[in-house]
């Protein structure tokens, strides 16, 4: 076990390098002056010199993308060009909010997805089947700011029962939730409905019902079990596609969250906070991915047998070719 | 020869087409996906010519006005006609979904035939690929518009990378497969060369799963650019994209809920009959449902 997850983490290194990279070359290539954005209206050519020196904005695209990779070890993500705060602050600052909307709503989706799931399964063709097929079908084709606003529209606009806007109380955060909460629903149902019905057709299903065992506990402890692992996977990718498109929630419900303030950085040119930001999401769903990878071993135990840190190369692809049926959303 | 022997001989075979053909007809989901698809790109195409007013022309008078028979959708708080704007935005919202789908598979299918016939690239390639898919598409999508600006093209630019990745993981997973079949090797005992084998044999029978994921991946990326619209990341203001619909009527949702409700439907609708077509085309080119 202890190899399989070091293995992991070792494949987390060259993805994270990759990402900052990527992240760091895309802003790197952006026109404009940092230190024009970094003075604003008080630059003048001897001020934007003495900025070019500080942060050493003169230097060659290695040598800057070195000490990045080095400041990224270190935590430090440079200085937010509009608050001159270090970037690792304001993405703290806003963090918790995504993180409880995200856990929030994936919780709930889980929830309602699985039981529905596993209901359209166990009773396909029925009406409840057809009932919780449709929802789920148009679930994941509205979008989610979309469903946030019919939501605002009836139960806070004309119902007046709950409040559009803000994070104060407990209140405030129920419309938000449950809007992500729906749409990650519909997303697990799918998924959890497939598996089921393809575990629910196996032998050992039938063999468990023929030596009398109840059937709560054959679908939940044969035929669930076995069908696990493309649940996990569905929910892995919603956590991860949250806490990028959380974004959309937070506009609408006007959450103080990471992905806003990405947003308003990319508005602000901001470039330091969104290059921070982004990378700080991707650090995040590398860990949720790994955290994936570790549950899948306590649910199938056959998957941690294919895995050695020398075949984990060759492996990832043939995992990876495994989930490409699932689909992702915002 | 036996009657049954003759029969077999004289019943006409079904192309590969007719039977996938065949097979989506039945079912009804799909058909009606594909009946959306085929009804907006209808409007799509005739739009200049099918709206009863300009999609751009503001008229402050008419402010306002609630859907009725003259304008059945309602007009904005421009006084633009909301029925035309929304029949002119199935325009660029297939635009954006076919284009970016398309370059999204043409670079895909190029890059991940290259990985799964040339071994020697193939680490490089699909080591990038999963660095581009360890950032969520929508991020990534965000940082190329930050780099590059917000606007149409550069979104389009945007949502064409971050599809990119998918197609090549399948077509390379698919090219694998095929490679090791029989015929292949076939093609290359009678000395026919890797591009006539790569074009000629192993594409061809690598189409389906690049078809269904091709059709998937409009409806998403319809929904990520209405979502980088709605956050004013994608097309600006005023162009008639649904999503910047549903981000200028949110201002008015009390009093005027119409201006947001009607394009999120049209998105939904079309985003729907995507994902059904697709599902509905999984099923049918599956080879293991042939009988």
């Amino acid at each position: 076990m202890l190899k399989y997850v070091l293995g992991r983490i070792l494949y987390m290194i060259p993805v994270l390098l990759g990402i900052i990279v990527i992240v760091f070359t895309l802003i790197f290539f952006t026109p404009g002056d940092p230190a024009m954005s970094l003075l604003g209206e008080n630059a003048t050519p001897e001020l934007v010199a003495r900025i070019h020196d500080e942060l050493g904005l003169d230097d060659g695209y290695i040598i800057r993308l070195s000490r990045y990779v080095v400041g990224v070890a270190k935590l430090d993500l440079g200085i937010s060009y509009r608050t001159r705060q270090p970037v690792i602050t304001e993405i703290l600052s806003r963090y918790p909010t995504t993180l409880k909307l995200t856990f929030g709503s994936v919780f709930l989706g889980i929830l309602i997805g699985v039981i529905a799931g596993i209901v359209s399964a166990v009773k396909q063709y029925s009406w409840l089947d057809k009932f919780f097929t449709t929802f789920s079908l148009f679930g994941v084709s509205a979008p989610s700011f979309w469903i946030a606003m019919l939501l605002v529209l009836v139960f806070s606009l004309h119902l007046r029962l709950l409040p559009a806007t803000g994070n104060y109380t407990l209140k405030h955060w129920i419309l938000p939730v449950f809007t992500m909460g729906l749409q990650c629903s519909a997303f697990v149902m799918r998924m959890t409905r497939s598996s089921m019905l393809e575990v629910i057709r196996q032998d050992y299903v039938r063999t468990a019902r023929a030596k009398g065992q109840k059937e709560f506990i054959v679908i939940t402890r044969h035929a669930l079990k076995n069908a696990l692992v493309p649940i996990i996977t569905i929910i892995g990718i919603q956590i991860t596609g949250f806490l990028a498109g959380a974004v959309l929630i937070e506009t609408v419900f006007a959450l103080p969250g990471l992905g806003r303030l990405i947003v308003d950085s990319v508005s602000f040119k901001d470039y330091p906070l969104v290059q921070g930001g982004v990378l700080w999401i991707g650090l995040n769903c590398v860990i949720i991915n790994l955290l994936v990878d570790i549950i899948y071993c306590f649910v199938d135990p056959r998957i941690k047998s294919q895995f050695t840190p020398i075949k984990l190369f060759k492996n990832m692809d043939k995992k990876n070719s495994n989930t490409l049926d699932v689909k992702t959303d915002v | 020869m036996s009657n049954e022997v003759k029969l077999f001989l004289t019943k006409k075979k079904n192309s590969p087409i007719q039977n996938v053909w065949k097979r989506l007809k039945r079912n009804r989901l799909a058909m009606i996906g594909l009946f959306i698809i085929v009804f907006v790109t209808f409007i799509a195409v005739f739009a200049p010519w099918i709206i009863p007013y300009s999609y751009s022309v503001q008229d402050i008078n008419k402010r306002f006005i609630f859907p009725n028979t003259q304008h059945p959708f309602g007009t904005d708080n421009f006084g633009r006609d909301m029925f035309s704007r929304i029949l002119y935005g199935c325009r660029y919202t297939l635009i954006i979904g076919f284009g970016c789908t398309s370059i999204a598979a043409i670079i895909g299918t190029a890059l991940g035939s290259i990985a799964g016939f040339y071994r020697k690239v193939d680490n490089l390639i699909m080591r990038s690929v999963d660095i581009l898919m360890g950032i969520p598409i929508f991020m990534l999508a965000l940082s190329i518009i930050a780099s590059l600006g917000p606007g149409m093209r550069n979104m389009m630019i945007a949502l064409s990378i971050t599809s990119t990745p998918a197609f090549v993981r399948i077509v390379r997973a698919q090219v694998l497969v095929v490679s090791q079949q029989e015929f292949i090797e076939a093609a290359r005992s009678i000395g026919a060369n890797n591009l006539h084998i790569l074009f000629k044999h192993i594409l061809p029978n690598s189409l389906a799963p690049i078809i269904v994921q091709f059709t998937l991946n409009v409806g998403n990326v319809i929904l990520w650019a209405a979502s980088l619209s709605f956050i004013g990341m994608g097309v600006q203001a005023p162009t008639p994209e649904w999503g910047l619909m549903i981000s200028a009527g949110r201002t008015y949702l009390r009093s005027y809920w119409y201006m947001s409700i009607i394009p999120g439907i049209a998105i939904m609708l079309v985003t729907y009959g995507f994902n059904v077509l697709g599902d509905g085309l999984r099923d049918a080119l599956d080879p293991r449902l042939n009988n």
